[in-house]
């Protein structure tokens, strides 16, 4: 037997979890060390599974597969593919600077007990939502990652609820009743996506009679599985739903403003650069894997569905006055160019999309924690509140800055590759929407330099006059981020050679081919 | 039939009572077999002479232990048997004729005892209150003849009395429910029904605090508990008049057209399909009430809230199993000729009690009677699993309840350690801000809120799957529809206490959270470990009720 990579790839965060939670009370910095060294060691095994990952190789790789639970036909079957990979390093890559920007977020209040340990608890969450995430990246079960799909909203939950922005206007109550509002809306939002997925699971169960990804499609490809058009459709929009549910499309997205408006910076990172990942990685693997007639039958309303995110989202970050709200809505525009690459069934829509959610993840978190060092400073998240930052602290004003123009897609940063791919991709099968789909980019210039001008320029508030620059825990947490958005945006191709592969894999189970002649995306 | 036919059979009643006695057969009867309920009848009959002689220093300890082992030792007696086979190749039905000795009725008369033991375990604990004239004291009245704040409750308070009689109830209670899923004719199916519903009803109104309520809580009980006896009573007099028998057996054949032999007083009746549809109708009425599904539900909220909580753990858990065996061996012994026509009749019952169970959750703001709406619509998603009417629909009904009772019992057992000045605070209102006070608690009660939530990797997720998977098999596929519905309806109000508990701010005079006795660590710890083991690693289990699925005939 081999070693069991993936297994302890997601193992490691896991334990890490339970015992950063049994650290005991007074012991809080140890607890906070433990979780860095743990995403630091995930991080190391994630970069080996990257090294033994074969582009050229089978489909699959790394498999694991063991009996689990015989009478639902469950099996705990792993293996990655190059989208899996590349998706787990975004994960793995992103947690050490999510505890590294949380490490003064989760400290517990004088006025709290003793015995509430809220530190543990916080870094222990976030390694258990690290766990469930790189776990699910890994499942070829459809049960294993409909649990792992399920179960990772309990610790987001809590994550959200428990451990609020204590930057708010108003009172301490308010802003509690608005965080729990937030947490219950995230949870019902997706716990109503995640059942419906369950009616279809079942569904499939009851037509497929195994949840193990490979052997469904092998049934498919030979003929002995045959499902009735209407079947495949209706159990592909139970899958779909969930995932447009945790993507979010619109119009299932209202609950990403608020969690990630009344979540902490690192928690709003959290959410929308890894967890909501396994929505769109999702749609990739088993919305096209599972269904691909239906999948193609569905592709129009998809398409018109993507446009309107992409258009809304961006419309309305530009109406915000709140900088977490402004960026879960340019979020919300980004998903949708994801999905529209998904969904535009071109090879290179579909690398496009994955290099995006890989940088879409890279750079909201840059913006996101850069946004979160600012707003802790102030202690208000109101745009209105800021004016003249660049003077006192310049440092953080040029990071943000560097955050905003990778999130408006700047040629020379990483997202620039991606959304390019997605919007050719797109063009040479949706002519229409491509162009549609452009007007996004524009909007988000003027979110982003209008985020800019009205925070960071102009002349200095009474209140940012004075305000401190970025400390070394806060540059060691930033600099890296840029680092790795401007050599994935000059040098993207590590990450397109595992993923053009996976892409090709996915296109042949939708039986579609590119309209125009091939073209190898992005070397 | 003419009437001269009739006169010599009178005749020969006549002579035969006056003839000698050695021609009355004695009844054969398997006492290994029926070993369990015997051990616990036993039990019980020993615990009331307890009662009577042992003084009233040792009374209390001697129940706990009696109880404890008696229904430790009928476990023993249970797994011993299904070791020796009679869950499967041996399976038979013994005492001639009236209890079937199979795999549903031993893998449910196994969970019945274990939350037996749980339950008895909680009944026992008398540290979370703080001693009252200088005696401990549990959840139990004092005296429970006493009026309620008549100078007599005053007198037996300082005294010290306890309600003792509450184990010996326990223990009849638990035999009836042994016999009920194991009953294989109709008549011993009713004398079980009140074997255990008789016991309940007292249990119900010994309350220690909120005295009236709980009295209250009995009568309607009492009230609605006879209501459907007399349903189920009725019922069986028509199926009687049906089949010319009330073995579940004949029946059956009766049912499938093959009528043995017309018993010459019934045959204006017998084949008669009115009364067989009525008959059936109203049996199963009766069993329906027991298990709380809509609209049979209506005195579940109130009795669980009025009843001393460890009773409400006891029932909720304990008569749920029994009710649902009794109805699977009914509906899957005696009618299998009839499943079309009562499946689209449960097809209602189920909908109706899965959507109207949760929705009517949602405003409930008492604890225990928001678990009361839960158990109704949990009662719903089992009938999903019922109706599937196929050997998986058994086993995932089986796999079920077991996950069901212990959550249940856990569940209301942490209950009883949030207190005030006024007893149990059961207004949720009282809970906000319990995980920051005491946060293992609240994360226990959490992990059982989840579980009936039916999130992966608790046991009410693995339940909840195999009872929707056998009907999707069983073509019942809107109702999976209809039942994740309101598995979504549901998850918001047991999210809603979570975010009571955990996000918001405790209040000064909030409840405190009693440190209880073993007693009570062990059935919440055993409800948290049996919770997760059957959510993490189900395969065990799921192997057990299927091997206990099937019914003898």
């Amino acid at each position: 037997m081999s070693f069991p990579l993936l297994t302890v790839t997601a193992a490691v965060p896991a334990v890490g979890a339970v015992l950063t939670a049994a650290v005991p009370a007074a012991r809080r910095t140890a607890a906070k060390w433990l979780a860095l060294l743990v995403s630091l060691a995930t991080l190391v095994l994630a970069a080996v599974v990257f090294a033994r990952f074969e582009p050229g190789g089978d489909r699959y790789q790394l498999t694991e597969s063991h009996a689990w639970i015989k009478d639902f036909g469950v099996r705990y079957e792993l293996g990655v593919d190059g989208i899996g990979v590349a998706l787990i390093g975004l994960t793995a890559l992103l947690i050490p600077f999510i505890v590294l920007a949380g490490w003064h977020d989760a400290d517990p209040l004088e006025t709290q007990s003793k015995r509430w340990r809220p530190t543990q608890g916080f870094f222990a969450l976030i390694l258990m939502v690290e766990a469930m995430v790189i776990l699910s990246f890994e499942a070829t079960d459809v049960f294993l990652f409909y649990i792992l799909f399920e179960a990772m909203l309990i610790p987001m939950y809590f994550l959200i609820g428990g451990f609020g922005d204590r930057a708010h206007s108003g009172t301490d109550e308010n802003a509690a009743a608005q965080r729990s509002y937030a947490a219950v809306k995230f949870l019902l939002y997706n716990l109503a996506g995640g059942l419906i997925m369950l009616a279809a699971v079942i569904g499939l169960y009851v037509v497929a009679g195994n949840f193990s990804l490979t052997e469904i499609a092998e049934a498919r490809a030979n003929g002995q599985l045959d499902m009735a058009t209407s079947t495949e459709r209706w159990l592909f929009l139970g899958f779909f739903f969930a995932f447009a549910v945790k993507a979010p499309l619109w119009p299932l997205h209202t609950w990403l403003p608020n969690a990630m408006g009344e979540a902490t910076a690192p928690v709003a990172v959290l959410i929308t650069a890894v967890v909501d990942k396994v929505g769109t990685f999702a749609m990739l693997r088993f919305c096209l894997g599972l269904f691909p007639e239906a999948s193609k039958w569905a592709t129009p309303a998809i398409i018109v569905l993507a446009l309107i995110s992409i258009v809304y989202g961006a419309l309305l970050a530009v109406g915000q006055r709140d900088i977490k709200r402004l960026v879960a809505y340019a979020s919300i525009s980004h998903f949708g160019f994801i999905i529209m690459g998904i969904f535009a069934m071109t090879s290179q829509g579909q690398s496009g999309a994955t290099l995006y959610m890989v940088n879409h993840g890279i750079s909201t978190a840059a913006l996101m924690l850069v946004a979160g060092f600012l707003i802790s400073r102030r202690g208000s998240r109101l745009i209105a509140d800021y004016g003249g930052v660049q003077k006192a602290a310049p440092v953080l004003a040029g990071t943000f800055l560097i955050g905003g123009l990778a999130t408006l897609s700047l040629p020379g940063l990483a997202p620039f590759v991606s959304e390019f791919l997605v919007l050719v991709g797109t063009f040479a099968r949706y002519p229409v929407a491509g162009i549609v789909a452009t007007t996004g980019i524009v909007l988000a210039a003027l979110y982003v330099l209008v985020l800019y001008q009205r925070t960071m320029t102009g002349p200095a508030k009474e209140e940012t006059r004075n305000m401190p620059d970025l400390r070394a825990r806060e540059l060691v947490v930033v600099a890296p981020l840029i680092a790795v958005l401007i050599l994935l945006g000059v040098y993207p191709q590590p990450l397109t050679d595992v993923v053009n592969p996976a892409v090709r894999h996915t296109m042949s189970d939708v039986q579609q081919k590119d309209p125009s002649p091939e073209v190898e995306a992005a070397k | 039939m003419s009437a001269t036919a009739v006169a010599p059979v009178v005749h020969t009643l006549w002579t035969t009572a006056a003839g000698p006695i050695d021609k009355i057969p004695a009844p054969h009867i398997e006492y290994t077999q029926l070993s369990p309920v015997l051990i616990v009848v036993g039990a019980a009959v020993v615990s009331v002479l307890v009662e009577a002689f042992v003084p009233r220093k040792a009374r209390h300890h001697t129940q706990v232990f009696l109880s404890v082992l008696a229904l430790v030792a009928a476990f023993a007696a249970v797994v011993g048997l299904a070791a020796g086979g009679y869950g499967s190749t041996k399976a038979h039905i013994a005492a001639m004729g009236a209890i079937a000795v199979d795999g549903p009725a031993l893998f449910l008369q196994g969970v019945i005892l274990l939350s037996a033991v749980l339950a008895v375990l909680t009944f026992a604990e008398r540290r979370l209150d703080p001693a009252d004239h200088g005696h401990r004291v549990d959840s139990f009245a004092a005296e429970a003849a006493a009026v309620p704040g008549s100078d007599q409750e005053k007198a037996a308070v300082k005294a010290g009395f306890t309600t003792t009689e509450v184990f010996p109830l326990t223990l009849f209670a638990v035999a009836g429910m042994l016999v009920f899923p194991a009953a294989n004719d109709l008549l011993t199916l009713f004398i079980a029904l009140e074997v255990f519903s008789l016991p309940l009803y007292l249990l119900c109104a010994v309350a220690r605090r909120k005295r009236l309520m709980s009295q209250e809580a009995a009568v309607k009980y009492f009230l609605l508990g006879a209501f459907s006896s007399a349903f189920l009573l009725f019922g069986i007099a028509l199926l009687y008049g049906y089949a010319g028998s009330v073995s579940y057996a004949d029946i059956a054949q009766v049912v499938s057209g093959d009528v043995p032999a017309v018993d010459p007083a019934l045959a204006q009746t017998m084949g008669n399909d009115v009364l067989l549809l009525i008959g059936f109708a109203m049996v199963l009425m009766g069993l329906l009430f027991k298990v709380g599904a809509v609209p049979f539900h209506m005195w579940t909220p109130d009795v669980y809230q009025g009843a001393p909580t460890p009773v409400t753990g006891f029932m909720a858990a304990a008569t749920k199993v029994a009710a649902f065996g009794a109805m699977l061996r009914f509906l899957y012994v005696v009618l299998p000729g009839l499943t079309w026509d009562w499946r689209p009749v449960m097809w209602g019952v189920a909908i109706v009690t899965m959507l109207g169970g949760a929705v009517v959750a949602i405003t409930q703001t008492d604890i225990k009677r928001l678990l009361a709406y839960s158990s109704i619509a949990h009662a719903g998603f089992i009938l999903a699993g019922v109706i599937a009417a196929t050997p998986t629909g058994v086993s995932s009904v089986l796999f079920y309840l077991a996950a069901y009772s212990f959550v249940t019992i856990g569940a209301f057992a942490v209950v009883t350690l949030v207190r005030d000045a006024g007893g149990e605070a059961t207004h949720l209102s009282k809970w906000a801000g319990l995980g920051r006070r005491s946060p293992l608690v609240a994360a226990v009660f959490a992990v059982f809120l989840l579980a009936f939530a039916g999130i992966p990797l608790t046991s009410g997720f693995s339940g909840k799957f195999a009872v929707f998977k056998a009907a999707a098999d069983g073509g019942a596929g809107a109702l999976v529809v209809v039942g994740v519905i309101s598995s979504a309806v549901a998850a918001f109000f047991y999210i809603r206490v979570i975010v009571l508990m955990f996000f918001s701010e405790p209040k000064a005079d909030g409840p405190t959270v009693a440190v209880p006795s073993g007693l009570t660590s062990v059935a919440i710890t055993a409800g948290v470990v049996v919770t997760l083991a059957l959510g993490f690693a189900p395969q065990y289990f799921l192997d057990l009720a299927s091997q206990a699925s099937v019914f003898v005939r």
